[in-house]
């Protein structure tokens, strides 16, 4: 039971990150790929506060056992090629076109904008279509 | 200031509550990976990942309908087909590249993975070059 409180609370507290950091802001996310333009690099502070806490944070919590299981889940996987390459410019298109991406879409959701909707329901489109390709080894 | 500062403290907020997810199940914070789940057969041991999803959800809540402040004033501009190629991009970019922006980005960059660095430089340049096509050649 711990770890889904914990599991609650954690994603409690990313969605909060994610709406006053600006995040869920589709405006504000294309004005940060605006380079060219009026270039809006507030947003890199957001990857700074978070990335600059958990540089710190990840070394020590990696050093205990987690509290609710016995081994971390730690990525393994560590070779760069044409799937990771072609899935990040894929997803960066994607994201460059609206300026969402799939946690600020989440949280988006309680809007019920009919476009965060349709969003939401396209992203998972996506992934279905990404996983009947996998089933059927397209990719 | 102010521009800089509301970010800064979400993306603190960002990083403890994926370091929290780290301390307590040892687990990373994808978004993409976990919320995938919703394509798969209902299980056990996917509670915790709908637990996280819940949470998205419930923090999203709290801040619009109880915390004052204009965070959710924006529109999603577009067409409607707009916004299904971009999600059907997302939804399939993000699992064919094993992440977005927080299991890559935010955590993935903490702890230096390199695969992680090029997912993030490729998708940021990727999602820049959209905004310059438009700027330019559209």
């Amino acid at each position: 039971m711990k770890q889904y409180l914990l599991s609650l609370a954690s994603g409690i507290l990313f969605s909060i990150g994610l709406v006053i950091s600006g995040m869920i802001n589709p405006q504000k996310v294309r004005g940060f790929l605006d380079l060219f333009g009026q270039w809006d690099f507030s947003l890199a502070f957001v990857m700074l506060g978070a990335i600059g806490f958990n540089f710190f944070a990840f070394k020590i919590i990696t050093k205990k056992k987690p509290l609710c299981s016995n081994q971390h889940y730690l990525p393994t996987n560590t070779v760069i090629d044409k799937r990771l390459i072609s899935g990040a410019i894929l997803f960066g298109l994607g994201w460059g076109i609206l300026g969402i991406c799939p946690g600020p879409g989440i949280v988006n959701l309680v809007t019920l904008n009919p476009k965060a909707l349709l969003f939401v329901f396209s992203m998972t489109g996506g992934m279905g279509l990404f996983k009947f390709m996998q089933k059927a080894n397209i990719l | 200031m102010d521009s800089y500062l509301w970010p800064l403290v979400g993306g603190l907020s960002i990083g403890a509550a994926t370091s929290l997810m780290l301390w307590g199940l040892g687990r990373i914070t994808g978004i993409s990976g976990i919320y995938s789940v919703t394509l798969d057969k209902p299980g056990k041991d996917h509670f915790w990942k709908y637990s996280f999803i819940l949470g998205l959800v419930i923090g999203g809540l709290i801040m619009n309908r109880f915390v004052p402040g204009d965070f959710f004033n924006y529109s999603v501009e577009g067409s409607p087909l707009r916004v299904v190629i971009a999600g059907l991009l997302v939804g399939f970019g993000t699992r064919l590249g094993n992440g977005c922006t927080s299991g890559h980005g935010v955590c993935g960059l903490a702890r230096q993975s390199k695969r992680s660095l090029v997912a993030t430089l490729t998708f940021i340049a990727s999602g820049m070059m959209v905004l310059a096509i438009e700027r330019f050649a559209l």
